[in-house]
């Protein structure tokens, strides 16, 4: 995983100033939170599901090796193929090995985060195979040679605009004069480009959202039907999963899906939802020949047993990217890893490193509405707040913050002297905001008035209020 | 050691606590009880509420659905749906008994091909395993008798429901699933289809079809 978290506050500059991105992120990020919302008014049983759902994976995750194991068993009795990767190098050679052993040209595929985890596409290619994702949003970004900048709207950061343009570059067999100003007509020649390389292709790879142990079932989650194509017409399938995607039973599946697509886009139920096990069965008319499952640890068995496990629960929803006021504003690519928002922020560092990583659990401003908002109820701001912790152990914050931390922490345990400092300070700021009420300017904060203003203290501290109050 | 038993053998020595025999017998016992969870009130109703609910849910996402009395009324009313779309008096079926015994003659104009879909075919009739009210939702079974590939390729897909396979929720059609096939059995394709395909990708516009069939029409048999 090629990622640029170290440069976190440079990229946010760029974002900040991008105004394709700006437009993008105002124009359709709210749109999210109403769906989810109203999907959530419909069903009163949500919060109890999602409860649910959580215990789950919470069993699941302290029994992890020995559904693996069942799972596996069952994957090889209906005919399928395991293969185990402890890190992406491993699963990369296992995918090419399947590819260059069946003679493949056209590798299609369907929308996978795990694919971009281990960076397959430059892999296949650096191999002589053509991968062709196939889902519009990472067919859109497959042509400008990006990262998806959300777990589930991989394109959501582009615009009609920049997508039209993109389309006249690579279709370069169509009229050039063609009208491409409606959204429906670039997905209608996204679906004419993509409809014969399902044909064409050799192997199918997609994602799982879920592995079932109980049948050795692999199961993907679409809207526009491209995964079903993806793996139903190539003679090959192979399916990348990480290890904390099994859950035990058909039933346990049913509870988490009723969360998923609601916390996700806000529908019901997404369209296709299809249930994978084994190659085709003789008499069979379609379906592949061959099935495969990577399944992939890179270091997600470290997290197990420690403060972060409940990371684990995630379902890949987005719904705490969306709804975080950080992600809304700076888009996904800023993170500079495969997964952005809370969530990332949180797998990031488990998965390259807090050194590398240290930005990205600071990028946040603990409002919680990432863990309000989780279908699998995981504290995304309890774990950030754990990474700043191992970020101060391990010496990496900045002596800037350290040396502030430790000014505050001397006057914080001096409650008296605290009180005296604080009462003082207020008092001037008020003096100081006395005509507009706000304050354009801070000493110590010039970086965060910039863009707003402070609201002036009244001249009374909290704790002297309450006091007051207590009276 | 290879990569199988390192990352067993590390997944074990970070959870594993308590005898290996207990753990054991609490996995295998949730697998072969596979106990429901929480089942939403919302699909749960006779015959008349589970029509009503799967239909509001189908039509809320863009599709259709048509009530018939007596299946022999199917050739009908599909010759009637491709005549109304203006598609070709063209049909693909799999070899699905209870649609190859309807009485097609009754339309001699609509041409009915059996097997799985190609790329020409403009409209196929599949008929459902299950439905499921909750969310208007057909579950769909692979194999020779409805074909996969008819669920995606053409560009409309006509699915004949019968009332009595008509569920409230996604765990009564595994129940029936399982003792259909067996404990644990499954074919290689289980689809469970809300819909018409769609994309919201492009500046969150819900546009339809993506890459499935453009427009899908379910035939609730009451029979």
């Amino acid at each position: 995983m090629e990622a640029s978290a170290a440069e976190f506050p440079a990229n946010v500059q760029k974002a900040l100033a991008d105004p394709h991105l700006q437009y993008a992120l105002t124009e359709t990020g709210p749109r999210f939170i109403a769906k989810r919302a109203k999907a959530r008014e419909a069903l009163p049983e949500f919060d109890r599901l999602r409860d649910q759902a959580r215990d789950i994976k919470d069993h699941v995750l302290a029994h992890l090796d020995l559904y693996l194991e069942r799972y596996e068993a069952k994957v090889i009795a209906t005919g399928g193929q395991v293969h185990w990767a402890s890190s992406a190098e491993e699963a990369r050679a296992a995918i090419l090995a399947i590819c260059k052993r069946v003679k493949a040209k056209i590798v299609t595929k369907g929308k996978s985060m795990i694919s971009e985890e281990i960076d397959l596409n430059h892999a296949l290619e650096a191999a002589g195979h053509t991968p062709v994702e196939t889902d519009l949003g990472e067919y859109l970004i497959q042509l400008r040679n990006e990262r998806p900048s959300h777990i589930i709207a991989p394109a959501v950061h582009l615009t009609r605009d920049q997508i039209e343009a993109d389309f006249r570059k690579a279709h370069t067999h169509l009229d050039p004069n063609r009208d491409l100003r409606e959204i429906p007509v670039l997905v209608e020649e996204a679906r004419q480009v993509l409809r014969q390389k399902y044909f064409d292709a050799d192997v199918g790879v997609t994602g799982a959202n879920f592995l079932i142990a109980e049948t050795g079932t692999s199961i993907i989650v679409t809207n526009e039907g491209n995964g079903d194509l993806t793996q139903l017409l190539p003679r090959v399938h192979i399916v990348i999963a990480s290890i904390e995607k099994i859950v035990p039973t058909l039933e346990d599946a049913s509870t988490i899906l009723r969360v998923l697509a609601r916390s996700a886009t806000g529908q019901d139920f997404a369209n296709y939802t299809t249930l994978s096990t084994g190659p085709k069965r003789a008499g069979d008319p379609d379906g592949p020949e061959e099935y495969h499952v990577v399944i992939l640890d890179n270091g997600r068995s470290t997290v197990l047993g420690t403060e972060f496990q409940d990371m684990l629960r995630c379902i890949k929803c987005g719904a705490c990217l969306n709804h975080c006021p950080v992600f809304q504003a700076v888009g996904g690519h800023a993170y500079g890893s495969v997964y952005p928002g809370p969530i990332g922020s949180v797998v990031t560092p488990a998965l390259i490193g807090i050194e590398k990583a240290r930005h990205l659990p600071n990028a946040s401003t603990f409002c919680g509405r990432c863990e309000e908002v989780c279908p699998m109820r995981i504290p995304l701001p309890k774990m950030l707040r754990h990474w700043r912790e191992k970020e101060f152990e391990k010496h990496l914050t900045p002596a800037s913050v350290r040396s502030g931390l430790s000014l505050w922490a001397f006057f914080a345990r001096r409650p008296k002297l605290y009180h005296f400092g604080t009462r003082l300070a207020a008092r001037i700021l008020s003096h100081l905001g006395r005509d507009k009420g706000r304050l354009s300017s801070l000493p110590l904060a010039s970086g965060w008035a910039r863009y707003r203003d402070f609201p002036a203290p009244q001249g009374k501290t909290f704790q002297h209020m309450w006091k007051e109050r207590r009276r | 050691m290879s990569p199988r038993e390192l990352i067993l053998t590390r997944i074990k020595s970070r959870i594993a606590k308590g005898d290996d025999a207990a753990r054991a017998a609490a996995v295998d016992a949730r697998l072969s009880r596979h106990a429901a969870n929480l089942i939403p009130a919302r699909g749960q109703g006779d015959i008349e509420h589970r029509i009503r609910v799967f239909t509001g849910m189908m039509l809320a996402v863009g599709g259709t659905v048509e009530l018939l009395d007596d299946i022999d009324d199917v050739p009908e009313a599909v010759a009637a749906y491709l005549r109304q779309g203006n598609l070709p008096a063209h049909i693909r079926r799999g070899a699905d008994a209870k649609l190859a015994e309807l009485p097609w003659r009754r339309v001699a104009a609509v041409e009915v091909a059996e097997g799985r879909a190609v790329d020409s075919d403009k409209a196929s009739l599949t008929r459902a395993f299950a439905g499921v009210a909750e969310s208007g939702t057909i579950i769909q079974l692979s194999g020779p008798d409805n074909p996969t590939t008819l669920n995606f390729l053409p560009e409309a897909h006509i699915v004949v429901l019968e009332a009595e396979n008509l569920h409230g929720s996604y765990e009564e059609a595994w129940t029936r699933l399982r003792q259909h096939l067996g404990e644990a059995v499954m074919p290689r394709t289980v689809n469970m289809i809300s819909g018409p395909s769609r994309t919201g990708d492009i500046e969150q516009t819900i546009v339809r079809p993506a890459h499935g069939p453009k427009h899908m029409h379910v035939i609730i048999v009451r029979g």
